[in-house]
Formats: structure tokens, sequence, C-alpha cells
């Protein structure tokens, strides 16, 4: 098949047999572009990362290790190559780079440019969390963020706008939706058609994990539907009493937008993957490949949302915690997807605590969620989930009971800890022992109850609610 | 001049535009294969049949080599010729290699390596310190012991005393770009191996005594390394005798990568350690004995886990002046990932195991750790610096393997770190702070750094050079170190530059090549500055004073007036470009070129006696962390850190701030993060960073402030200039005592935390102590 694109400013076009190839591997064997390194191939080091900008117009920085070229069709992508002005200018973030000692054995550096650039371009000034998805083992990341901030007054340079859309002599053709494998469908109503007739096609959302499925697996992944094309599937749509958010809509979009209702969930995500891993990711794909170790469902079911899937024309709602029956196991009929997921506007009462070996870019070890509306006094109907404690992401049932009715107290707090041994029966794997899972999880409800009756401070501020709260 | 100067690193431009090549990037001749391992998922056993059927059958697979197909089986080992390239019949660990895949692709390699069926008759793998101790697996025959003093007598009569046990984790490298080489196969049997290595020459000793060649017949070379810290010393080895045992047998250019997965499966990283400690103290806290037990895991091959079990014996002391001591090491043969070299070199192993000792003797007295410290501190050396505050009869200014300590200066140093981070008043706050946070705790401590420098296989201490001065001026060099991102060859230009008094920009240096400099040692133990800038300073030297004699000569002057420097050279009124001065120079045929060569002075090392002095001198450093640790879930932070670092003077202070900064972060990293994981039949569970996870930018302290200590050094290096490479790292040890004092305030008793201190660790000793 034929991918029509933008190339650091020229248009191009990936051929590609195999629709699983990568953007890296085409980048560094075909077009013999090597500044884009491979790291890790996984999408956890950065050293891969590419700007993409989609038709709106923003630049985002993906890891191109785990990027299929389908999914960059009608696009246009920068690479470390094409940073640099025609004249050979170095972009400021390169320059600045150079200036700051922020380059040492070099090989993370096309990838920090490049994320760093996409976050100069956008106007991001919070630069560690820009770069938490890039690894340096050299620097010790200070020269680097001197970097980013002494180049973010500096003007975007005129070349990093991109002519977008494609012309239509390149993008027609190809560009159009798919009647061959592999689908390219461009609305829900033709992903639902397409599904229905081939129901055991992959679906391949953001590729955050089934990219992984092809580098580090090889597994074949047979039919593939490639989604990122179904616009209507993208988007949050906020009325007066729901939030809805499309399947497609990719996690960094789901943070921005739900941060003004549940600032703790946008804290959670802040802390999903990487910059990187959220540009790619997608709400839908968090939810549906059913991972016990996904750090929006947990969130999202103590929030009570409802789930909307689709099969064919036929659509159905449920409690998204009923979605997962068992690990590796949810209710998901053939052909069926997630069409998208909502909530209901409520005060905000929710908390969570992500508690992983790094606090940037790593997986949950435990992953908590309480809601615990306080009426009169009394925590009314609580809602907890964790991630990370069973096969699947589940509510805390008998903590719940313990904490449901009850005024605020530590006597309260510290029986609904002793309860969560009833909900759950954690493993022990690399990441933490099952007696931490244990311990740690009783410890964020803990950490709940001091924040709820912590006095402020004697500054007046808050109290911290973490240790990344707490200033040197 | 041009030393002294914080020039860019030289590649600087090159690494933010992507056009830097390292080996994976260096276009290959049409019809390069590509090579895989097919690895054993059995970490002991016998390898009775393997099944290569579908293997063979595999898309794009041109041939797969096994042991069958070597009559000699290379070795890959740097010490011991105890590592076939391929499994042999005995099974060692999970991750060795059982074959090669050479195919079309690098793809088609990888995907076929995985469609092995071995057959092995299993074994019980010996993977921890009490397996091997019960089966007496160990290397170097025995347990090493080295002492000073009568430590029995010390023990025994010390008015206190106290034990402890604790476990230190190994470190997996993560150099971002993995191992990799590309073997080119020339005419009469040469070949060219292009490897990402710290070690050139090991890799052409190496490859031509598998292809059973004179080295003469095998060129290595390496431009840069996407990062080595000491996971390139050895361990690139085997990729480079498969491409070029592959390329000998095909005629083809054959490169290998490893995968990230199979890079920390196959490859060695830092020796975890458990130490045990007996101290004898009186009722200040000075150290009047102390008897150390380091039990070593050093996988399943010797690799070069001797000299690294011997550094942490040698730093076992680190700034202490103790009167008495003893340290016993068992190097214990495991079923895993052979331990290799790693930024420190057992060094941090050894350092952190006395200052250990430190914080517990501290608690024990009651005194602030610092003070503890300081009262134990060796003397500072001659001059106006202020002496130490320990009692002249426990001291004797000799470590304990009978080294003189000559150039201390901690206790000027440690004074100036505390007063620039404020320290006392700090720890004030920190317990204001205590006291009224029920969750969260802050800990501060305030740590040493005394770095031996030189390696301890006293013949390693050698460098070469070659230096061509060209007629239009620019100046070419190559010299024995090798490039991974520490600035070496920055620093050694800048050394040449200053040599010629001229613009460091005319100085080109090109891939480390075993064709330019030949018996090099590797760029390791924070040598490469010390050795090839001396080795370039001479060869430099060689050429500048043949000009000066020649241009002296054409004025009617006396050499020594012959001044270079502005990038001019001027004699007798006279006043010369340089590149006019070297155009001169060769119309009238004076040599423009030379070798360099320096061998380290002044050392001498009886490894059996465990005395003599190893080390040229030390490098010493001292950093305060401040960290916030979450009591309810173990979560911690690093607040602050603030660093004073002796480089001498330094060559570059900027190179020398950033490996101060980076190897503050990484020993950290190693401290806290950092877990490596086997499983109970000795797999590696953390293979990738989605698993094991070393610092990234938030982990950096929010606060950090890093600075070099004006000490020139007191022996003849290179400028006087200090090595920079490794000592830093150490400066991690005062974030694990930090968090260490932030669990000391939750109680009574010393908190037993062993390293890496992850969130699990930190809450588990917080519950012990509550």
């Amino acid at each position: 098949m034929e991918i029509p694109f933008r190339l650091n400013g020229q248009d191009a076009t990936a051929h590609c047999d195999d629709p699983t190839t990568t953007f890296l591997d085409w980048l560094r064997e075909t077009r013999r572009l090597t500044g884009t390194k491979e790291g890790c191939n996984e999408g956890d080091c950065g050293a891969c990362s590419v700007i993409v900008t989609g038709p709106d117009g923003v630049p985002r920085a993906l890891n191109a290790c785990i990027l299929f070229l389908p999914q960059l069709t009608g696009k246009a992508v920068r690479t470390v190559e094409g940073l640099a002005a025609p004249d050979g200018t170095l972009h400021p973030v390169q320059q600045a780079m150079v200036e700051e000692h922020g380059s040492q054995c070099g090989f993370c550096t096309p990838g920090f440019v490049t994320t760093m650039a996409a976050a100069h371009a956008r106007g991001d000034t919070d630069h560690a969390d820009q770069i938490a998805g890039n690894l340096c083992r050299c620097t010790g990341y200070a020269p680097i963020l001197r970097a980013a901030r002494a180049a973010q007054a500096v003007p975007v340079p005129a070349h990093m706008v991109e002519a977008l859309p494609l012309a239509e002599n390149t993008s027609a053709g190809a560009a159009g939706p798919r009647a061959e494998p592999p689908f390219a469908p461009t609305t829900g109503d033709a992903l639902a058609a397409l599904y229905i007739e081939n129901p055991n096609a992959t679906l391949v959302a953001g590729a955050t994990d089934v990219g992984l499925w092809v580098t580090k697996q090889f597994r074949d992944l047979g039919q593939v539907i490639f989604l990122n094309r179904c616009d209507d599937l993208r988007g949050i749509a906020v009325s007066g009493d729901s939030i809805r958010i499309g399947a497609m809509t990719d996690m960094e979009t789901v943070r921005h937008a739900i941060a003004p209702y549940h600032p703790s969930f946008a804290e959670l995500l802040r802390r999903y993957g990487s910059v990187q891993v959220r540009n790619a990711a997608t709400i839908g794909g968090n939810i549906a490949n059913g991972s016990p170790i996904g750090d929006s469902p947990p969130a999202l079911i103590a929030l009570g949302a409802t789930l909307h899937l689709r099969q064919g024309d036929a659509r159905r709602d449920l409690p998204l915690e009923d979605f997962f029956i068992a690990y590796g196991q949810q209710d998901r009929r053939p052909g069926e997807f997630v069409e998208a997921v909502s909530i209901l506007r409520q005060s905000d009462s929710l908390y969570c605590h992500k508690i992983s070996k790094r606090f940037d870019q790593d997986i949950s070890a435990v992953c908590a969620a309480y809601n615990l509306p306080v009426t009169d006094g009394r925590i009314s109907a609580p809602r907890i989930a964790f991630g990370g404690m069973a096969g699947t992401p589940k509510r805390a049932s008998h903590a719940e009971a313990v904490l449901n009715g009850q005024a605020v107290s530590e006597t309260v707090f510290a029986n609904a800890a002793e309860a969560l041994k009833e909900d759950f029966e954690p493993l022990s794997d690399m990441r933490a022992s099952a007696g931490y899972r244990l311990e740690a999880a009783r410890g964020t409800l803990m950490g709940v109850y001091h924040q709820l009756t912590a006095g402020h401070l004697g500054d007046g501020t808050a109290p911290p609610a973490s240790v990344l709260e707490v200033r040197a | 001049m041009s030393v002294a100067r914080p020039l860019p690193h030289e590649s600087a431009r090159l690494h933010v535009t992507g056009a830097a090549r390292y080996t994976d990037d260096i276009p290959a001749p049409a019809g390069c294969l590509h090579l895989a391992f097919g690895l054993s998922d059995i970490a002991s056993g016998r390898l009775e049949a393997l099944d290569l059927s579908a293997v063979r059958a595999a898309p794009g697979v041109v041939a797969v080599l096994t042991a069958d197909d070597f009559p000699t089986m290379p070795d890959c080992s740097p010490s011991n010729h105890d590592e076939p390239l391929l499994c042999t019949g005995d099974i060692h660990y999970a991750g060795q290699a059982l074959y090669i895949v050479v195919a079309e692709s690098h793809l088609q390699a990888r995907r076929a390596a995985r469609l092995h069926v071995a057959t092995v008759t299993e074994t019980p793998p010996l993977l921890t310190v009490e397996d091997a101790m019960a089966a007496e697996a160990w290397f170097d025959g025995g347990p090493r012991v080295w002492s000073d003093g009568d430590v029995d007598a010390a023990l025994d009569g010390a008015p206190n005393r106290l034990e402890g046990l604790f476990e230190i984790g190994g470190q997996e490298h993560f150099y971002l770009e993995g191992q990799a080489a590309l073997a080119l196969p020339g005419e009469g049997g040469e070949m060219h191996v292009l490897t990402s290595t710290q070690h050139p020459t090991e890799i052409q000793h190496k490859v031509a005594d598998a292809l059973g060649l004179p080295m003469h017949a095998v060129r290595s070379e390496v431009r840069r390394m996407g990062g080595g810290f000491g996971g390139k010393e050895s361990q690139g080895n085997a990729l480079a005798i498969a491409s070029a045992c592959a390329a000998a047998r095909t005629g083809r250019a054959c490169r290998m990568r490893y995968d990230r997965d199979d890079d920390f499966l196959v490859t060695g990283k830092r020796h975890d350690f458990r130490i045990g400690y007996d101290v004898g103290f009186d009722d200040d806290g000075r150290l009047l004995g102390v008897r150390f037990r380091h039990w070593v895991r050093c996988g399943w091959s010797q690799d070069l886990s001797l000299p690294v079990a011997d550094r942490a014996m040698l730093h076992a002391d680190n700034a202490y002046d103790i009167p008495a001591m003893e340290v016993t090491s068992w190097r214990l043969r495991t079923n895993t990932q052979s331990a290799t070299a790693f930024r420190g070199f057992g060094g941090p192993q050894g350092m952190i195991g006395i200052e250990r000792v430190l914080d517990h003797v501290a608690h024990a007295v009651g005194r602030d750790p610092l003070e503890v410290r300081q009262l134990n501190f060796y003397d500072d050396a001659g001059g106006d610096g202020p002496v130490a505050r320990g009692a002249a009869e426990t001291r004797n200014g000799r470590t304990h393997y009978g080294q003189e300590v000559s150039d201390f200066c901690l206790n000027a140093m440690v004074d100036d770190l505390a007063q620039r981070c404020d320290y006392v008043a700090r720890r004030a706050r920190v317990a204001e702070w205590n006291a009224a946070n029920p969750v969260f705790k802050r800990g501060i401590a305030l740590t040493p750094v005394k770095f031996g420098i030189s390696f301890t296989l006293t013949h390693l201490n050698q460098a070469g050079a070659l230096v061509h001065v060209y007629a239009d001026g620019s100046i070419h060099l190559n010299h024995g170190g090798t490039e991974m991102g520490q600035g070496l060859h920055s620093k050694v230009a800048q050394v040449a530059a200053s040599r010629f008094g001229c613009d460091p920009a005319r100085v080109r240096i090109t891939a480390t090549d075993t064709g330019k400099v030949p018996n090099t040692s590797a760029t390791a133990a924070s040598s490469g500055a010390d050795l090839n800038g001396m080795a370039v300073q001479a060869a430099c030297d060689t050429i500048r004073d043949r000009i000066a004699a020649f241009l002296a000569a054409e004025h009617q002057a006396d050499v020594s007036q012959v001044v270079f420097a502005d990038d001019r050279v001027q004699v007798a009124g006279a006043d010369y470009p340089f590149e006019e001065a070297a155009q001169r120079a060769y119309m009238a045929r004076v040599s423009l070129s030379s070798t360099g060569f320096y061998a380290t002075p002044d050392i001498s090392w009886d490894r059996e006696a465990g005395r003599g002095r190893p080390f040229y001198y030390f490098a010493y450093g001292a950093s305060c962390s401040e960290v916030v640790i979450d009591t309810l879930t173990g979560e911690n932070r690093i607040l602050r850190t603030d660093i004073l670092h002796d480089a001498g003077a330094s060559l570059n202070p900027a190179l020398d701030i950033g490996q101060v900064e980076g190897g503050f972060v990484q020993g950290a990293g190693w401290l806290t993060t950092e877990e490596l994981v086997w499983d109970a039949v000795g797999r590696l569970r953390t293979h990738a960073p989605a698993t094991y996870k070393i610092p990234c930018a938030s982990d950096a302290p929010e606060v950090f402030n890093v600075h070099l200590y004006d000490n020139a050094n007191r022996e003849e290096t290179v400028y006087r200039s200090k090595a920079v490479g490794e000592p830093p790292f150490m400066h991690g040890i005062s974030v694990f005592l930090a968090l260490s004092d932030a669990l000391s305030s939750l109680g009574d008793g010393y908190p037993m935390l062993d390293a890496p201190a992850t969130a699990e660790r930190v809450l588990m000793a917080a519950r012990a102590r509550r």
C-alpha cells in the first residue's frame, strides 16, 4: 500500500507491503535517515521521537518505533534531520542544547530535540513533563532542562510550520477509505460495517500496546483495521449532565479536558506513559485491551463511567466495571468495539494515587481511585477502584461498605483500609510484591484521610497530597 | 590557552542534528547480513539436543552457526578464557547464546532466533549468595583477605561495638545505544571490525584469536559510543567475534545489534553485593576497628570480577583513617549474567559499606552523622588548609593497603560544602518539619568521596597517540581512548591546541583505530584524559619542538624564544599565523607527524599482599542531599542536592560539571529506582525500560547545585587536572543515607534499609520501625 505524507517539509510516499512496518524501520532502513535512533523498540526511551502534525495543525511528539506507517496517512512528519533551517541554522532547541552542554554521548539527543521542538512549537513550558518520555543516561537531565528553558522564549522558526492538508493530487486515491485490506475506515459507521464482517481483525488505534505485539512478540496480527482516520470517534462532548469521551481520543487530550472537572484524574494522567505515549494512546484502547494495569479504568470506574459499545448498527451501554470479566476477558462481542465512555457531571471528590517504581513513565504497581462524596459530614455512596491489585481493574466493595454512611474518622478509614484485604489478593511480580501492593493500597486510603482532615499549613498552603507536592 | 575553557562537546552539533554516526548508522556494503543469537531460557543444565529446523527454514535465513561449526570454539572472555561464544554443552545462565542466525535482515534474524527447540537436562541453578557459598562456587580460589592492624584486638578492646548486614543491588548500564558491531571482510583474510566498544584493542585481539589471525590482520575501530559506563569494556566481544566469524565464512559484511531485551538478558551488569560489618568505636564515634565481609555475585564467568571486587576492598575506607581494618571478599559464581565493569568498578559498593558504618555508628552515639564523619577523616594534606578534628593517636595517614594519603582535602572541602548548602540550619528545619508532619518525613545527609585513580592492574596505565600537523595548519590526531560521551576527544583536542597555542578548531580527532595507535588499554577507570592527554601532549610537544627548532635556526634565535600562542607562532620579531609556520616547516622538510607515549609513574601494587601504591592520586568530592518519604506508601523523592567536586585544575569545566551531574543522577538511580529482579529459576524479569527504571528528568533534584573545587592536582597530571568519570557516581550515596535519615525520624533503632531503596523497601523499613 502507498502512504502519502509529508517528511521534513517535502511530499513523501511510503510503500509498505506489511502494514505493521514501523516508521522507525522505514526511516532508518529504507530512507537511510539514521538520525532517529532505536533505543528500546517499545516506546519507553524516546530515542526514536519524531514530530507528527495532523490536520489540526498541532505538532506532537510520537515514538517512531511503535508507529505503523499507515498511521501517518495525510500527516506531516519532522525528524531530527528536518529541524534546522534549510540554510543550516540550528533550531533554537538545537542551539540551546549545544550551548548548555545538553548532549554527552548524543544517542538520545535526536529524540530529545524533536520532543523539545514539538513542545517549543506549542509553547509548552512544563519541561520535565514534556521530556519524561526521553531517557538520558549521561547528563542527569540538568543541562537539558536548562536548554529547554533557554529556548522557550525564542520564536518558532518559520520552516517548522507544516503545510497541511496535503495537496489533493498526492492525498487522493491512497488517502481515500480503503476497500482492500489493511482497512483504514474514515467513520465509525464504516468501521462498524467492516468489523462485523471481519470480527477476527485486529483493531489498531494508537498502537502503544499493539506496537509491542509486533516489535517484541513478533505476533502476526492477521487482518488489521487502522482506526486513526475515524475522526468521528475522536473528541470530548461536555453537556449539562455528562462528559462523553470518544474512544479514539488520545490520552493527552483527555488529560487536559478532564483537568477542570477532576484535577486528580488529570494529575494521574500526567503520569500515564509519557507525552509521546499519551499523544498516541487512546482511551478506547486503554479500556478495550482489558489490562489490569491500565491507568484510566480505575478513575473512570470510581466516577461511575458508562461504556458505550457498538456492534454493527447495534449499540449497548454498560457500567465500565462490568466490562472487565476476568484477566484477558472482557464483555465484548465479536465485531463489537468501544465507541465512547462517559461520566456524569458531578462535584469533584476524586482522589487518585498511582504508585510505581519511578514517578514518570512507569506502569502502576498500584493505581488507586477513590470517589468519596461527603454529604452532611458523612461519606455517601463511595466508589473505590484499583488497578494492579487483581486480574482486572476492580472495585473495592468491602472497603466501600465500611466507609458508606460514616463520618470521616481515622478509625473508619483504618477499618476500610483493613477491609481491602477482603477485596484483593494481589500478585507478586517484578514491579512489587503482593505484600507491598496491599500495604501501599492501604497507605493510599489513609493518605486520603490525612488529606481530608489535615489543616492548612502555617503559611496558608494546602498540605501536600503526595511527595510530589513537597518542595525543597 | 584552550584547556580550562568550557567548550562544547566536539560532536555537539552532530548530536543535535542527528548527523553523528554510531555503529549501526554506518552504511554497510550491499549484501550485508544480519546476526542474532538464539538464547537459552534455562539458567543451568546440559544442552542435550538443539532442533534448528524451523530456524533454518525461516524467511531470510542464510546460515545458522552452532557449536558444531567451530572446531575450536572462540572465547569472549577478557580475563580467563571461560566464555565460549556459543554453548558447548553446559548451560550457565538464562541468556547464554546457543547458536547464531545469519539472515538478510535484522528483523528476520531476530524472528528466526526464537524458533529453536532446545532439549535441556536442567540442574538446580546457583542464584543467591547462599547457593554459591554452600556450593563453594567462587572465583580467585577462595576468599581474598586484606588487612591492616590488629583487628581482633581493636574490636575486642573497643568500648562500643555493633554489627550489620546489608544488601546492595546491581545495576544495568542502560547505555542508550545497545551493543552493536559491523565486520567487513577484506583481502587476504583481513578483517575490519567497527564496534561500539570501550576497548578496541581487546576486540582486535579477540577477533584475531577467533579467526586464527595475527593481530595485524584485524583492524578495530570506533568513532563513538552511545554511552558505555563500563558496559562496553568487555561485553561487545561476543558481537564482534560473531560478526567477524560470520563475515569470514560468508565473505559478506555482517552486522549485529542486540535488541534491548537481548542486551539486558545477555550482557553483564554491576555486581550486587552483600556487605557485613563489625565495627568497634569510642563514645564520640571514633572508629577503632572495622571488619568487612563482601559477598560479590559475579555471575557465570570471571570477566572483570576480580579487579572489581578488589576495588571494592580498596574503597572500604573511603575517607576515613581507620586504625585497624580487615576486608574479606568472596567472588561468587552464580548462574546469572556475568557481572562486569560499571562506572566505579566496585568502588561504589566498597564505599557505601563504610558510609553505612559511619551512619550506623553516628546513630549509636547519638550524634549528627556529619560530625562523626569529620571526626574520622584523614588529615588534610599539608598547606594552609584546616586539619582534621580526630585524635592523633588513632591516625596514621595511610590506607588499609598501605598507601599514604598525601593529597587529602575533604576536611576543608566538606566545611565549604556544609556552608554553601546551609547544612546545619537545614538539618534543624528537617527536624521541625518531621515533628509537624505525620505522613511526609524529610531526611538529609552529607557524604564524602575519595576515589583512587589508576588501573589496579599496573601495566594498563599506559597510552599512545599519533598526531599529524598538515601543511595547511590543520591537525589530525588519534589516541588510544574512546569517546562514549564523556568528552574525552574534546579535552584531548584542547590539550593539543594548548600545546600548539592554536585554535582548537584546527584539531580533528577521528575514530579510535587500532591501525593508528596499537596496544591500547580500555577507556576505563576514569583514566581516559589522564593517560591519553599526556600521550597526545608528548606527541604534540615533539612536533612543536621540531617546528620551534626549525624557526629558531631560521631566525638565529634560541628555541626558548619561539612562542606558540593565539593561533600564531612568534620568533625574533617574526609573527606567523600557525598555518604559515606549518607550511614553512613542511617546505623545510621538517617531520610534522609524531607518536606520543605515556606511562603513569610512581605506582606499584602487590595484589597478593594487598599492599602498595595502586593509585597515582585520589579524586575527592562531597554531596549533600535532602529527600522526602511518604510513610504510608514508601514513595520518595530527592528535593535538593548540592555537590562540590574535585576535578583538579579542570581541563573543561563544562564537561566536568556534566560528568558530576550525570554521575550523581546515575548513582542515585542505582540506589533508588533501579531494581534488577530475577525469578526463582534464574530468569531476569526486568529486561527492558518498561520494567527497569533508570531516572528520568523529574527524578533529578529540583534544586541541584554543582560546583567544582579549585584544587590543582599535586601530581604531575595533564595540566594538573584530575580524572572525573567515575568519582561523581558515588555522590548518589548521599541520597541513600538521606532516605535512611528520614526513616530514622520514625522511631528508635537504626533503620536497616537495603538498596535499591524502592518505595517498597522504604515502606517496609518504615513499617519495621513502628
